[in-house]
């Protein structure tokens, strides 16, 4: 398990990271969202005993980072994919971690195997790697050490959708047997799919955090039609709250209730969902502000609290 | 050290878990390998060899048959392969932060000063390795030598090895000594080069510096050791410019890399 404790990070005038708090259990997949710029990468490295921290704690399986006696064996780290030597094979690159971990080399052969990089991918350089043939490897390194816990910096990047699809299988499976994830991403659509928690950064402070059925639920739903006055006119009439969002409307109901006055309205949709609560609202705040580091005040929670709308 | 403990098993490892802290002996075997493991460290190698055979090969050809010993074959290839050296040790640190590598390896082992202590073990192996080259190309040298018609004389002072090995020993540790303080790697290669020429420029040229020169400048205070007889006062000297361009670049460098932050 991973335990966070008012982590805070300043560079000279400017803080990156400020009193950060949480907690990852094992058997859940935490999700680490935030704009780029937020502060999740200089956190991790935090956790991962590579940025000294200004102030606040963390601990990985009961103790710091740096007291792990072989920590690859503990925690499979995986922060940048590109942090791998350029005129290096990825079978070496994984064998040379082994070594170091003192693991046995045909793990290098299986884990290859597992993350889908064939025996003409492994001998070739990581230089002439694309980004998801990069993240591949970089997951294969962070699980070559059989860890009970994995941290790992925006893995979907450079990923295909069934890359994408193939790792959320491949982490659920891993927390499901037990084991602990964090995992960062400036997606909030990429992370909803896998994880159990949410952990949301903006501007280096925790903005949300809990279970993920509990911030997405939420109220209201997003609804569009081809007829948009029709629509707009029929939640009206039903006395539901209508506001524009970006990608449809946003009404104050839930999805069944919409879709019954659309009916009973005649209005054909051409869409209907849950808007996500406030959680995806907070979120396109975020990212609209983003990198910066205020945040509406009235977002901000409480150390161990959850949303606050 | 070897304190074996096993953790709790849990249902994402069902196998017995040894959390052995990595020894030094394992570490300096994954640092050597990594000397060895990409086309450019591996060329860096090969190269060291090829001049010194290239070195014996010159004197073969141009060497008076009367000087063609396995001394005079074996003390003339310890400069350029002592040019050389530097640039491995200087490689061996810094390509961890221009690769970006150092994100991986302190992951794995956050006990950064083992990770560095390892690479210094490495590159001083490597560096008597090289001298172990030049002795096997003065051997052959010699041989051809005797074959046709050279000196071929196998005398030899043993005084003379332990000298090349300290001085290949140095001259790797100064060039580690550089990339650990700058951990950038054309910089520390630039800065390596140019520093020495500079320096002995001035001590030329500058009279109050003369003096100081014959106990700073490495050129100088090196120079004994291709000899086989080192005084007590060379040996003095030798070790306050080592003091100077070794263990003062070396222990600022370790407090350095031991801060900085990777990312």
């Amino acid at each position: 398990m991973i335990a966070v404790q008012q982590l805070t990070k300043r560079y000279g005038r400017h803080t990156a990271v400020e009193d950060v708090s949480f907690h990852c259990e094992p058997g859940t997949v935490t999700g680490f969202l935030g704009p780029n710029g937020a502060g999740k990468s200089t956190t991790m490295r935090m956790i991962c005993g590579l940025t000294p921290p200004t102030a606040g704690t963390a601990t990985v399986d009961g103790r710091p980072y740096r007291q792990l006696p072989n920590p690859g064996r503990t925690v499979g780290v995986l922060l940048d994919a590109s942090a791998q030597h350029a005129g290096r094979t990825g079978r070496e690159a994984l064998a040379v971690a082994a070594a170091t971990m003192g693991v046995d080399r045909r793990r290098v052969g299986e884990l290859l195997d597992r993350v889908g990089l064939g025996p003409t991918a492994a001998r070739r350089r990581v230089r002439a790697y694309s980004l998801g043939m990069r993240q591949r490897l970089g997951l294969a390194h962070a699980l070559l050490g059989d860890p009970r816990v994995l941290i790992l910096d925006e893995p979907a990047n450079g990923l295909d959708p069934e890359g994408i699809f193939w790792m959320r299988g491949l982490l659920r499976d891993f927390a499901d047997r037990g084991g602990t994830v964090l995992l960062s991403s400036h997606l909030l659509r990429e992370v909803e799919a896998v994880a159990d928690r949410l952990v949301v950064i903006g501007g280096g402070r925790i903005v949300a955090q809990g279970d993920k059925d509990e911030l997405l639920a939420g109220d209201g739903a997003v609804v569009r039609a081809r007829d948009g006055a029709a629509l707009r006119a029929a939640m009206h009439r039903a006395g539901l709250t209508v506001s524009e969002g970006s990608d449809g409307l946003l009404v104050g109901a839930d999805t069944e209730t919409v879709g019954q006055v659309a009916l009973a309205a005649g209005v054909a949709l051409t869409e209907l969902r849950p808007a996500g609560g406030g959680l995806e609202q907070l979120f396109l705040t975020l990212t609209a502000t983003a990198p910066g580091p205020v945040v509406p005040a009235t977002t901000i929670a409480e150390p161990t609290g959850e949303v606050v709308r | 050290m070897t304190t074996v403990t096993t953790a709790p098993e849990t249902a994402a490892a069902d196998h017995r878990r040894v959390e052995h802290r990595p020894s030094l002996a394992r570490l300096t075997g994954v640092e050597l390998r990594k000397l060895v493991d990409t086309r450019a460290g591996r060329w860096l190698l090969i190269t060291i060899g090829l001049v010194s055979a290239v070195i014996v090969t010159l004197q073969l050809v141009y060497a008076p048959d009367d000087e063609q010993t396995f001394a005079n074959f074996f003390t003339p290839s310890l400069v350029p392969v002592g040019f050389l050296l530097p640039v491995l040790g200087i490689l061996s640190i810094t390509s961890e932060w221009s690769q970006r590598t150092a994100l991986t390896t302190f992951a794995l082992v956050p006990r950064r000063e083992r990770v560095i202590a390892a690479k210094l073990v490495a590159v001083v192996l490597a560096a008597l390795a090289s001298v172990l080259t030049s002795l096997a190309v003065a051997a052959v040298g010699t041989l051809v030598s005797s074959a046709t018609g050279g000196a071929g004389s196998w005398q030899f002072d043993r005084m003379l090895l332990l000298h090349a090995a300290v001085f290949q020993v140095a001259t790797a540790l100064i060039g580690a000594g550089f990339g650990l303080l700058l951990l950038h790697s054309p910089l520390a290669i630039v800065v390596y080069l140019v520093l020495p020429i500079v320096w002995s420029v001035l001590g030329e040229l500058v009279r109050p510096l003369h003096r100081v020169a014959g106990w700073l400048d490495t050129n100088l205070t090196m120079e004994p050791l291709f000899t086989a007889e080192v005084t007590a006062g060379q040996w003095q000297r030798l070790a306050v410019s080592l003091l100077v361009w070794l263990v003062v670049p070396l222990v600022a460098g370790l407090v350095r890399t031991m801060r900085r932050e990777v990312t």
